[in-house]
Order: structure tokens, then sequence, then C-alpha cells
């Protein structure tokens, strides 16, 4: 079975600080990760393989830099590295980025599940993954916490639900985005980081991929962002003073005039 | 569409100001060792420039950033055909989402300005009679699609029949709930009918002069605040979160239209199958829709710790919630993580129990109304931002707030 893994490279919020003067994310020196839900993509195109024999691979649609995501991928036990990358795909919006990936998948040729991380953490919209399996016409199961059994042309998912979960059966080939829930990432091996190092990645620019200019990048995107501002800060409020009973009675007192207790 | 940016080197200082506000890193300052007062200039890297106007912005003082941004010279679509407001009234298991009600609220403050009308869109099965709670609650028409093959969400059923009603009745706005169904499905239909999405919208408004739906959403975990628009494409489709806005009170008086629209299931795909739905029994409450939510971190030392939290969840009605640090050393399962890579909440109170406030824990519970935090280091992030701080150990302040909040519940009664 062919499994294909879309990753992104996002800047690594954990170690970003807000600037106190100007309240902003300082961001120099913030190094570029592995978007964290990506991280539990990359493990399950790992695991299917080692179930099922087969081949995985890894593409992203980024700048040059993207590169080192793919590597990382391939430490972790991937295949196959694609970079996606052109000036011509720079500031997409999700229906430009999932007609980029869907364009890529097609040129890589016959697969039988992409495996997408629920959502990135630099835009948080999670619309990538469904966008790239309607635009492939492939059925697909969002915040998948566990699969179930895959084989024989089909593949049963537990899908994650805000009140429990359903049980979906979809035919392959297919797409999924996966949460936390669904594995534990493996860390890289010495063996597998030599051999990423050592790797031969793509490199796939608008013409290889047959992406028509009109929707790819900015020129692309339906969406346009028109302006950037910071958060009004949440400023701090009250430190509760007096013995422990005393705080605990002031908190129940100020909780009650909210209606709460 | 070509749009421009440069930084002119004549005006630049070299103060650097322009970095910290490119929320894309795309900015850097490189030396100038030929200039005569040794000023560094700021380079701006066109492959992640997003031509937001960030840097334009914070360069207001000197103006050696100038951007030029191509306008578009008309719509795709022709936009006079688009007219109307639409609310996705998501359905589980036959009961409308709580997030239906607030967003037909916002809607129709948006319909009134735009002075079209508010429909609804509820398929389901068996789902009919929801038609009327829809116009009580500000719909003006309900579309209503009814058949066994709609009981449970799928993507392609809901989609081809979305998608052709979209297509028939050209809607000018689309609003769904930023809830599991309607991220994916939303996507779905975007993706199809070539339009633009924006999730997780925490502000909506209209520009009368566009029409244009202004859409505000945080980024970056939440740490800056992004305004879209979709200004070529029609409909404009948005997700907002439950609790982002408030519901209306129903009222019965109310009159309005329902369609009821013939399914021909022969021309409705449907490739996945829909198998069982199991219900999670371990939640006491709902983390998404709680009021209240206690939650516990690394400073509870150890998984008992749990007992006790969730001992004052149950008084006041809440549910459990816990940090990163906590799931990840198995104390508590996942299901329960809030966070940048758990669950986004906002309810009335947060309990922070010994919990520091690392950003990535801050970013799934900011916008709760009210925090509490009770931590042993008073210089904790979470207890510089909390509403209430109690400086204490957990195991000490927790059990008087359970007696405290158990004695006032007497005297109410």
């Amino acid at each position: 079975m062919h499994f294909i893994v879309c990753i992104k490279q996002v800047p690594n919020t954990i170690d970003v600080d807000i600037d106190a003067r100007t309240g902003t994310l300082k961001r120099e020196g913030v190094e570029s990760i592995i978007n964290p839900f990506d991280e539990f993509a990359i493990e399950e195109g790992v695991r299917l393989k080692e179930r099922t024999g087969g081949k995985t691979t890894v593409i992203t649609m980024g700048p040059p830099q993207a590169e080192s995501a793919l590597r990382e991928a391939l430490a972790r036990g991937i295949d196959r590295g694609i970079l996606i990358t052109d000036r011509a795909f720079a500031g997409a919006d999700t229906w430009a980025t999932a007609y980029t990936l869907a364009r890529a998948v097609q040129t890589v040729g016959a697969y039988d599940l992409i495996i997408c991380g629920k959502q990135a953490s630099d835009g948080d919209t999670a619309q990538v993954g469904p966008g790239v399996a309607e635009m492939l016409d492939i059925p697909h199961a969002a915040y998948v916490k566990n699969i179930d059994d895959i084989g024989n042309g089909s593949i049963r998912v537990e899908r994650m639900m805000e009140d429990g979960h359903d049980l979906i059966e979809m035919p392959l080939p297919a797409l999924i985005t996966v949460v936390k829930e669904i594995n534990v990432p493996r860390p890289p091996s010495l063996r597998g980081t030599l051999a990423a190092r050592k790797a031969v990645i793509e490199k796939w620019d608008a013409a290889r991929i047959n992406a028509a200019a009109g929707n790819t990048g900015l020129t692309g995107s339906p969406t346009q962002v028109i302006r950037i501002f910071n958060p009004p800060p949440r400023r701090g409020g009250e430190m509760l003073t007096g013995s422990v009973e005393e705080m605990a009675e002031g908190l129940v007192d100020r909780l009650k005039k909210v209606k709460i207790s | 569409m070509t749009h421009q940016i440069h930084v002119l080197p004549d005006k630049c200082i070299g103060c650097g100001l322009c970095v910290a506000p490119c929320p894309y890193g795309a900015i850097a300052m490189t030396e100038r060792p030929g200039h005569p007062k040794k000023f560094k200039l700021a380079v701006i890297d066109l492959n992640t420039c997003t031509y937001c106007g960030a840097c334009v912005d914070a360069c207001k003082k000197f103006s050696a950033i100038r951007m030029i941004k191509d306008e578009p010279a008309r719509l795709d679509a022709n936009p006079s055909l688009y007219r109307g407001i639409w609310v996705f009234a998501e359905q589980r298991h036959g009961e409308i989402s709580p997030v239906v009600y607030e967003l037909l609220n916002e809607a129709g403050r948006l319909a009134k300005k735009l002075d079209v009308p508010l429909s609804a869109v509820l398929i389901g099965d068996g789902i009919e009679a929801k038609a009327y709670d829809l116009i009580q609650s500000g719909a003006d028409k309900v579309y209503v699609f009814e058949d066994p093959v709609f009981a449970e969400f799928q993507d392609d059923p809901y989609s081809d029949v979305m998608s052709r009603l979209i297509e028939q009745e050209k809607p000018e706005i689309i609003l769904m709930g930023a809830t599991n169904i309607g991220r994916s499905f939303a996507s779905r239909v975007a993706a199809r009918i070539h339009t633009g999405l924006t999730a997780d919208c925490t502000g909506l408004e209209i520009d009368l002069a566009t029409r244009n739906l202004l859409q505000t959403r945080p980024a970056f975990g939440g740490n800056i605040m992004a305004t879209i628009l979709t200004p070529r494409h029609r409909p404009q489709m948005a997700t907002v979160r439950h609790k982002v806005f408030k519901p209306s009170p129903p009222d019965p008086s109310r009159k309005g239209e329902i369609i009821k629209k013939t399914v021909d299931v022969t021309q409705i795909r449907n490739r996945t199958r829909f198998i069982e739905f199991i219900r999670d029994t371990t939640a006491r409450v709902n983390l998404a829709n709680a009021d209240v939510i206690c939650a516990g971190g690394r400073g509870l030392a150890k998984p008992e710790g749990f007992r006790l939290i969730e001992e004052l969840a149950d008084c006041l009605g809440g549910a459990v919630g816990a940090s990163r640090a906590a799931v990840d050393m198995g104390w508590i399962p996942y299901s329960h993580q809030v966070g940048q890579t758990g669950r986004t909440v906002s309810p009335r109170i947060y309990f922070a129990c010994g919990i520091s406030g690392q950003i990535q824990h801050l970013v799934g519970m900011g916008s709760s109304d009210i925090i509490v935090a009770i931590n042993t280091d008073p210089a904790a992030p979470m207890m510089k931002i909390a509403t209430y701080a109690l400086e204490g150990d957990v195991y000490e302040v927790v059990p008087w707030i359970i007696k405290k909040v158990k004695k006032a519940k007497e005297q109410t009664v």
C-alpha cells in the first residue's frame, strides 16, 4: 500500500515570547518545527507501513527551508520526501494550499491513504485536509483518533466528536486528519537520522505539478488578510490575601456576585 | 494580481521596529557597512511575505516600507446575484447544536444591516419539527432536507445537498458552528464551490459599501488577531465557535417559511458508511459546553490530585480539564487536555490548579470569562493573568473552596 503524509513547517510558538513593550510575538531566533499535529500523522504513516507493508511519501508546500521538516520526517521512517516549492505558492490561503497539495498528490501517482494532521498551529483552521480530499474527489474523515482496520480497499476509523466518537468506514483511496490521541510518535532513530541526512529531497515547482497560476499562492486565494493586530492583552486581576480559609471565602463571595455558586 | 512591497533604503534607519510585528518572520535586519551612520537595513523575504501590511503600520514614523496592493478588477462572482445570510442548523442525534442559536442571533444582526432575509439549512431525518425552533430564534426561512441517509452527519451527502442549494439560491454569507462537524463540512463545501472560508471567527461585521463580511479571528495560537475578507468570491463562508456569540431568547410569535426540499437519493453520493456512535461515558460534563471548568496541572504532583479536582468540578457542576503536563504524565486521559494540542474552551469560570500557564495552555483557555488560579508560585504566568489569584497549596486551598461553595449552596436553598 502507499501512504502519503502531508505536513507543514511552522514557527515554534512554544518558545515564542510576547514582547511586553509592543505586545507582539518576539520572532527573532524562533526556530521552525514540524506542525505538532503532523508529528502524529508521520507516526501513523510509519505504523501503517509496518502494519501492512508498502511505502510512505511525505510532502509539504513551503519555502526552501521547509526541506528540513521533510528530513525530520524521513528520520522517523518515511521513505520519500518531496518539497512542493515555488514563489507562486507564497501567501496561499487554505483553498490555494489545498489546490496545490492536491495537484502534487496527483503528480505523485497512485496512493491508498493520505494522512494529515488535524490543523496547523499557525493558521489553526483545520481546513486544508478536507479541502484536499474534496479536490481529489475522495472521501475523508477528520479528527481520527484510531484506525480500527485497513485493507481490502477500505478503512475503518474512529472519528472523534464532542460527545464520543463515530465509527466510520470509507473506501480507499481516502484521506484522514488525525488528532493527538491516535498514537505516540517515536523519536527519530540514529540510523534514520543518518539516512535522512543523505537522502535526496525532490523539489517540485508549479510547472512540475501542473498547477494553474490563477489557483496558487496569494493570487489564487479567495480569502485575504486585510489587517493584523494584537489582541487586547489579558490584564491581571486580584491577588486574594489572608489565610487559606479567608481566601476561599473571598473567592466564593466574588463568584456569588456573578451568580455562579 | 501582483502585490509589491519594498523597503526604501533612504528612509530606513535600521530601528528594527518592523521585525516583531511581522507574524510570518519575513523581515530581518542586515548590516550596511557602507552607510554613513552605519544604519542597518530591513530586508523583506518575498517568499514568506503575505502583504498583510503589519510592517507598514509599524513603520508609520519613517514610512520606510511601501506596499502597493493590486486591487481586483471585478468580483469573480456577480455580487448582485448573491443575497441573503444562511446558518447551517447542525443537528446531532436529532438535537440542534447550541451554537446554531448563537449564530442565528448574530446572523440576524448582520441580516438587518444588509437588509436581507436570514435562512437556516436543516439536514437530517425526522427533524422537521425543529424548524419551528429555528424560526423562533430568528430564521425567516428554513430549508429542510429529510431522509434516512442524513440521519447522521456524513460529508458526502451533506456536501452534495448544500452545494446544490447554494448554487440554486445563491446566499452571500453562510455561517456554521466551528464544531467537529462544522469545520470538516464547511471546508469540503468551500473547496467544492471554490470560495473563501474563515475558521473560528470571533468577530463579524459588515462593510456596507462593498457588502463584504469582515471576519476577525485569532492566529498563531491566539497570539495575534487577523481580519479577513473574501472580496471576490461568493458566498462568504465562516465558522464560529460555541459561546463566542450569545443566543437570543426565542420568540414564539415569530413567523417564518419552511421549505421542504425533495430529496432524490439516487442523485446523492454517499461513499462512507456510518457504523455506530459510541458515547463518551467517562467525561462528566462536555468540556466544550461547560460553563465551569476545573483543571489540574503539574502542580498537583500526583495523579490522585485529580480526585480533588473532580470533587471541585462536581460541586460546581463543571467539567474537568488538564494541562498537557498532567496528560503526558498519564494522570488523566487526553480528552481532558486543554491547550494548543488539546481543546480550546471558553467557560464562564476556569479554575487553574497547579497550572503555571505556559503559552500553549493559555491559548486554549485564555478567553474564559473568569480565571481563578491556585498556585504556590505567585509569579507564574497564570497567576499574573488570573481574575482571582490564590497563592497557596492546591491541597489546602481547594478543599476550603469546596467547603465554602457547599455552605453557600445550603444558604440559598
